[in-house]
């Protein structure tokens, strides 16, 4: 097996190597046959990584041995195990919980899009200059400064008890799109500023370039500027959505039933804590896809092309 | 007597406290090359960026083809579609392949179709030798073809004037000459041209004039022949020297 990998490795060469001859012009050379050099260089190479993953796996198993036996070992396992991890509950929960999950899925998507819309809103609306921009710059300014501060938990209680109380009319009273809102408002302060942040790494002399092609200002942020910026960004975006993942679960505060708040019921009858555990694994699960996702976008933008 | 292309009346410029264009007059007839030469900080730069409209003067006039475009009147995307800029750095746009920097002003500013920015965009890149690397992000591209594609690129608008600014100053003595024969091209199909460069043979074989600069002002401007063959300032001997010592010699250019 390692034998044909070997052949492999060097066919791949000599292709590489007589697109170079050529390029050079010497493709009526002799072909390139691996000198015994870099052979016996391969051979070392590879034992040296087939070491390496002996050492990782042994001390991976040595290391779990011994977290299980410490844990399984300690005084108060039994209890912990009969209230965190138990079999019964987590079967009882597990619907429930995924029936609550449903709301916080829907709440991710429909938020995640408009935060990411009025981030970047918000972020080209402070980069406008000009006189006439000047209120539209200076509210977006104190937008994000007032959004960003608030902490969150304020921000929904203010959102779901405050506005069904003004009694407006034609104003839903549902905490689900109140909380909603609520969580809007303070993601897109914190996205815009993500955006703003992309925006100003582009290097001003590519504005300089689209300006002297005759591009207008707002021809050079929408070709030029935003989509070097945004792809700069997409990590630390994806980290910002998938905090508002979890933080979805706070609009259970103005009453309706998701993942969290559904375990939390079944544990307030039974006062056992593995609903808790079955919520949090599924919350686990949901953001592993996210961040695969993201890796799997950003390889896809990298191979497209270099450093930007 | 023609309407010059571009002509700057007094032109002054400062950044901060100091004077960096000290009241530069210049005139550029059509079809011809106009050379800047000066040492590192003379202004050369400053003097294309101004008359791009990238910075605002602060005293004086320029004209292209006799309208004034620093009256804060004008509409600065209109003159700037007019004047085509290389610069130094190349300012590619990496995240768009060779052809979609090359036809993104013709199709976003003067509406040109797909179709037909695509076709006038690989035929000037065939003049330039570049065809085969139409599809290409600007970061798989050697130094000399980069430029070149920035080359492209300003071309792509049919401006009324080129704007050159050290276009060989990070290529190796081959991509120079490459570089350079490009430009000579475009000077023989009659391209207006101003060229801040440091390489002394090439001003001194391809330009109609010669200005040197010396601290933000024009110390010495005519032919070729006068300015490299009998400088009348002792500055401009002296800098020319200097560049002789230095190895790039004033002669015809290698290439
Ligand atoms: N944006 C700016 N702010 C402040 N000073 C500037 C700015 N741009 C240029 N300068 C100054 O203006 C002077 C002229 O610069 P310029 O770039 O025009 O020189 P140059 O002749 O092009 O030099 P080089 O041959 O090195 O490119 C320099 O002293 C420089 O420091
Ligand atoms: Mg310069």
């Amino acid at each position: 097996m390692s034998n044909d990998s070997e052949v492999n490795d060097s066919e791949v060469d000599t292709d590489n190597a007589e697109a170079i001859g050529d390029r050079a012009g010497e493709s009526a050379r002799a072909p390139y046959r691996p000198s015994a050099r870099r052979i016996e260089r391969e051979r070392y190479r590879k034992a040296r990584t087939r070491r390496s993953v002996l050492i990782a796996t042994a001390s991976t198993l040595v290391t779990a041995v011994v977290l299980y036996l410490l844990v399984t070992g300690s005084p108060g396992w039994p209890r912990t195990r009969e209230t965190f991890f138990n079999a019964h509950y987590a079967r009882e929960a597990l619907p429930e919980v995924l029936k609550g999950l449903w709301l916080n899925i829907r709440l991710l998507v429909v938020c995640g899009a408009l935060v990411l819309v009025l981030g970047l809103v918000l972020a080209v609306a402070r980069t406008l200059r000009g006189p006439v921009f000047f209120p539209v710059r200076a509210l977006a300014t104190a937008y994000v400064d007032f959004f960003r501060g608030l902490p969150l938990i304020i921000c929904l209680l203010g959102v779901i008890f405050g506005v069904p109380a003004l009694r407006l009319t034609g104003v839903t009273s549902d905490p689900v799109v109140l909380g909603g809102a609520a969580l809007v408002l303070t993601y897109s302060a914190y996205v815009a500023e993500v955006f703003r942040a992309g925006i100003e790494t582009v290097h001003p002399s590519q504005r300089a370039a689209a300006r002297s092609l005759g591009l207008t200002n707002a021809q050079a942020m929408r070709y030029v500027v935003l989509p070097q910026a945004v792809r700069r960004v997409v990590p630390p975006l994806l980290n910002d959505l998938v905090s508002l993942q979890k933080d979805t679960g706070l609009v259970s505060i103005g009453g309706v039933v998701d993942a969290v708040y559904a375990a939390q019921i079944i544990t307030g009858k039974s006062f056992n804590y593995t609903p808790y555990v079955v919520a949090g694994l599924v919350f686990v699960a949901l953001t592993i896809p996210m961040t695969r996702l993201t890796d799997w976008v950003t390889a896809r933008m990298n191979s497209r092309q270099g450093a930007i | 007597m023609t309407e010059p292309v571009l002509r700057l009346e007094a032109v002054r410029k400062s950044f901060g406290g100091t004077l960096v264009l000290r009241d530069v007059d210049l005139e550029v007839a059509p079809h011809t090359v106009t050379a800047l030469i000066g040492a590192s900080g003379s202004g050369k730069s400053t003097l294309l960026r101004c008359v791009n409209l990238l910075e605002e003067i602060d005293d004086g006039a320029v004209f292209l083809d006799g309208d004034e475009i620093t009256d804060p009147r004008t509409d600065a995307d209109l003159v700037r579609r007019r004047i085509g800029v290389v610069f130094q750095a190349y300012n590619l746009f990496p995240h768009m392949t060779v052809l979609e920097n090359v036809t993104l002003a013709p199709r976003r500013v003067h509406r040109a179709g797909k179709e037909r920015a695509r076709e006038r965009a690989l035929e000037l890149l065939a003049r330039l030798g570049l065809q085969d690397k139409a599809d290409a992000y600007p970061d798989r591209l050697s130094g000399g073809q980069q430029q070149r594609v920035a080359i492209v690129r300003a071309l792509a608008v049919e401006p009324r004037l080129l704007l050159l600014d050290e276009i060989t100053a990070a290529l190796d003595p081959e991509l120079v000459g490459e570089v350079l024969a490009v430009v000579r091209d475009l000077k023989d199909q009659g391209m207006t041209m101003v060229i801040a460069t440091h390489e002394m043979g090439f001003a001194r074989e391809v330009a109609d004039q010669v200005c040197f600069l010396d601290g933000g002002a024009v110390l010495e401007r005519g032919t070729p022949e006068e300015v490299f063959g009998e400088p009348r300032r002792a500055r401009t001997q002296a800098f020319l020297a200097r560049v002789l010592e230095a190895g790039r010699p004033v002669g015809r250019p290698t290439v």
